[in-house]
């Protein structure tokens, strides 16, 4: 019993262990529900399920169960990045253990009864179980938001090589609150239209809509609500990576404002959409520069860490271009989560600025059945990609090391770009091939993508597997990372980490 | 590792490949007359995926199926006669008395003028030109008219004396009043309408994406080995789910987009619900793209 205890207490008092169980939860999610579209439905396993476990899938409630989906996935995530903060930036473990306990027991609420209701009949107090669990996220959001409130004494900062202000304002400590505060009231913007779902206003998707010449408040907040919630995430595992990597010196001094302005802005611009929709898009692609900036300027800071500390350790003083490139390479985690917002220009960015700048003369031009799919296409890779840059992180917290590393570090990143540079070409095939001629080409681009995508289920699988093992071990790796935790929270009052 | 990357390697150079070639189909009987009419009395029917209760005040009817390549090849070699259409480099194009610009964001004049109704130079099109007459290509008579705009599909309407059919009319024709999804039920089999990947036998022919099916081939009967279920809509129509997509009557204020209803073979199950739409600018012409006709009861 004591042992079940240990464990459960790994599980769910530690960062480490609760990042763990939400990455199995989504882990989980993820593999459960892919049977019910893309190959496997195609193989008839979705038709499977369906007879044999009582799924009950009314093809008018789609856009209803996915936005369920949506959500249980997106609270996990959420949470994710709340242990994530709680566990890097500086604050009283009572608040730590507050916020903690609170997105926990949220989050699988909402997963468990909103999953539930969905798809398995619709139970109403499941269904309110799922609302409960997704107000206790929200409880905890506004918790970490007063833990990280960075006016207190006890967190300015007197080094001088990171942003501040004279004071001593640690400014990464404003960008961490800005993006909390932010992320509460584009919740609330999401929180309002969805409480009028099924009074008069109808479940719909924003891909669905986007050609309707006038749309109305609720629609209209929904769409901002998405797109803004994304945007946030990104930009809040930016800042997780950058306590990681100890961001620091000019550089840093540069990209902390520029997130701060850059997150508000892009936030005002979408709250705007509703008063103000024929600006609202410039605000949010003035606010979206500054944080595209300060997310450079952090990859060129950790790539330079990444190399001089290899070349320091290889005690090489005058490295060659090649051993540069190898110590950069070395480390495929640290590395990859970089590469991955790199990557994330090229298949994110840059495509969604050409599908803004050529909206009208080429996009437009295709029935919207096209343009759905490259929207479709676009956010799904945003959305991977930052799972992609969790799961990295992840990878290095839970200790992996040597040619386990290695591999795991590689796979992920090679077969996850593989996958996205494959949506990629999917979503603008209509831009190089026309509808009588695609199938070749989308056969091969889907056929890539699952390849890419299966082969990083395969490598979380092995992860899972490999920490489920290890859970098993009565001394297991487990047993050091609780230890590690009860140390740094044995005092109440105590300032984490 | 290295073995990974020659496997990709291999799998992107044969991506390069042609596209499956296109052969004529065989000649199917369907069993379903293009031709035919149905008459819908004025009355309830269910609108949106909640299925909300809309009515219809006016009797109207409509066609069983999509207009054929046949009928459009008639249509066509009786409209160059009659001067109401005329061929422009190949391209039959047709006048269009144009709709009210209102400047609306991202919307495109359509001002009176020649249009085009059908390209002529495309691969697409299953239609023939001897430099005198139209003729549906060999196999495809039956087959739903693909490659045609909406001034082309209008054009054809009013040539019968009838017109596009309005989304309203056009939905309620498709699934009458009880809610369903589908115009059959709830349940989208793979042997009931021509959809991505539903594996007729066209799609052995052509790959996932497929080809049309003849007007009114899910009818119940079976075609050698292939067994069909009835898709036929509550009225009678067949192909209201799948095959191509229907052009509709529709001119919205403030876009020059037109509607389209019904779901085509190169779209996934969820776009052939009743209530699904696609929409485009009018001189859009695609693979996937017919549509069938109404008129005011006779």
């Amino acid at each position: 019993m004591s042992a079940a205890r240990e464990r459960l207490s790994f599980l769910f008092t530690s960062t480490k262990g609760l990042i763990l169980v939400a990455i199995a939860m989504i882990a989980l999610e993820t593999a459960f529900f892919g049977f019910l579209s893309g190959p496997m439905e195609e193989f008839g396993v979705r038709s499977f399920m369906v007879r044999n476990l009582g799924l009950d899938l009314l093809p008018q409630e789609r856009e209803g169960r996915i936005i369920i989906l949506y959500h249980t996935i997106a609270m996990a995530v959420v949470a994710i990045q709340a242990y994530m903060i709680t566990g890097l930036v500086p604050m009283k473990r009572s608040q730590q253990v507050v916020v903690n306990a609170a997105i926990t027991v949220g989050y699988l609420t909402s997963q468990v009864f909103g999953l539930w209701f969905a798809y398995f009949g619709h139970n109403y107090v499941f269904h309110g179980l799922f609302i409960f669990g997704q107000s206790l996220v929200f409880f905890a959001g506004v918790a970490l938001a007063y833990a990280l409130w960075p006016w207190r004494a006890e967190y300015r900062t007197a080094e001088t090589d990171r942003a501040r202000t004279r004071g001593g304002l640690d400014l990464e400590r404003v960008a961490f609150f800005t993006m909390a505060v932010a992320m509460l009231g584009s919740a609330l913007f999401g929180a309002v239209p969805g409480s009028l779902f099924g009074n008069g206003f109808e479940t719909f998707l924003a891909e669905d809509v986007v050609r309707n010449p006038v749309k109305t408040p609720l629609q209209l907040a929904v769409i901002g609500h998405l797109h803004i919630m994304l945007a946030l995430i990104a930009v809040a595992m930016t800042l997780i990576l950058s306590r990681w990597f100890d961001f620091r010196g000019r550089l840093h001094k540069w990209a902390m404002p520029l997130i701060i302005a850059g997150t508000l802005i892009i936030t005002f611009g979408v709250w705007a959409v509703v008063p103000f929709e024929a600006i609202a898009h410039i605000i949010i692609n003035v606010g979206s520069f500054p944080v595209l900036v300060g997310s450079w300027l952090l990859v060129w800071f950790g790539w330079r860490k990444i190399t001089r500390e290899r070349l320091a350790a290889q005690d090489l003083t005058r490295p060659s271009a090649r051993q540069r490139l190898a110590a950069l390479l070395h480390d495929p985690l640290r590395f990859g989560t970089l590469w991955q917002m790199v990557y994330m220009n090229f298949v994110v960015t840059a495509l969604g600025i050409f599908m803004a700048i050529q909206l009208d003369e080429i996009i437009r031009q295709w029935p919207w059945r096209e343009e759905r799919v490259t929207l479709t296409g676009h956010w799904h890779v945003l959305a991977g990609i930052i799972a992609t840059i969790i799961l990295l992180y992840y990878a290095d917290l839970a200790g992996l090391k040597g040619r386990a590393r290695q591999w795991f570090g590689w796979v992920v990143i090679v077969a996850s770009n593989l996958a996205f540079g494959a949506v990629a070409v999917f979503e603008t095939k209509r831009l190089f091939v026309s509808e009588a001629a695609q199938q070749t080409l989308v056969d091969y681009a889907i056929l890539l993508t699952d390849i890419g995508l299966a082969t990083v289920l395969v490598a979380l699988a092995a992860l899972m597997l490999w920490r489920l093992a290890d859970l098993l071990k009565r001394r297991g790796r487990w047993r050091a990372e609780l230890e590690e935790a009860r140390r740094r929270g044995q005092n109440e009052q105590e300032v984490l980490p | 590792m290295k073995l990974l990357v020659c496997l990709l390697a291999v799998v992107l150079l044969a991506a390069c490949g042609a596209a499956p070639m296109s052969a004529p189909p065989a000649a199917i009987e369907t069993g379903i007359d293009p031709a035919s009419w149905v008459r819908i009395a004025a009355g309830p029917y269910s609108s949106g995926p909640q299925g909300q209760a809309a009515r219809l005040d006016h009797d109207y009817e409509i066609m069983v199926t999509d207009v054929t390549n046949a009928q459009y090849a008639a249509y066509l070699d009786a409209a160059l006669a009659a001067g109401t259409v005329k061929l422009v480099d190949g391209d039959v194009v047709g006048y269009y008395p144009g709709d009210a610009y209102r400047g609306h964001k991202h919307e495109e004049r359509i001002d009176p003028g020649d249009y085009l109704h059908v390209p002529g130079n495309t691969v697409e099109l299953r239609l023939i030109f001897d430099g005198a007459r139209f003729a549906a290509m060999p196999g495809y008579e039956d087959h739903p008219m693909v490659m045609v705009t909406w001034f082309g599909a209008r054009a054809f309407c009013e040539a019968q004396g009838g017109r596009l059919p309005t989304q309203a009319e056009w939905e309620k024709a498709a699934r009458g009043n009880d809610g369903r999804a589908y115009p059959w039920g709830n349940e989208l089999a793979r042997n009931q309408a021509n959809y991505y990947n539903s594996q007729d036998i066209f799609e052995k022919v052509f790959g996932k994406g497929g080809d049309t099916t003849p007007v009114g081939y899910y009818n119940g009967k079976s075609y050698g080995a292939y067994r069909t279920l009835d898709g036929a809509s509550p009225y009678g129509l067949y192909d209201m789910a799948g095959n191509v997509w229907q052009w509709t009557n529709d001119v919205t204020e403030g876009i020059h987009y037109r509607f389209m209803r019904g779901g085509s073979k190169a779209d996934y199950g969820y776009m052939l619900r009743s209530w699904s739409s696609n929409n485009a600018g009018p001189e859009y012409a695609g693979p996937s793209v017919g549509f069938r006709c109404a008129r005011d009861a006779q």
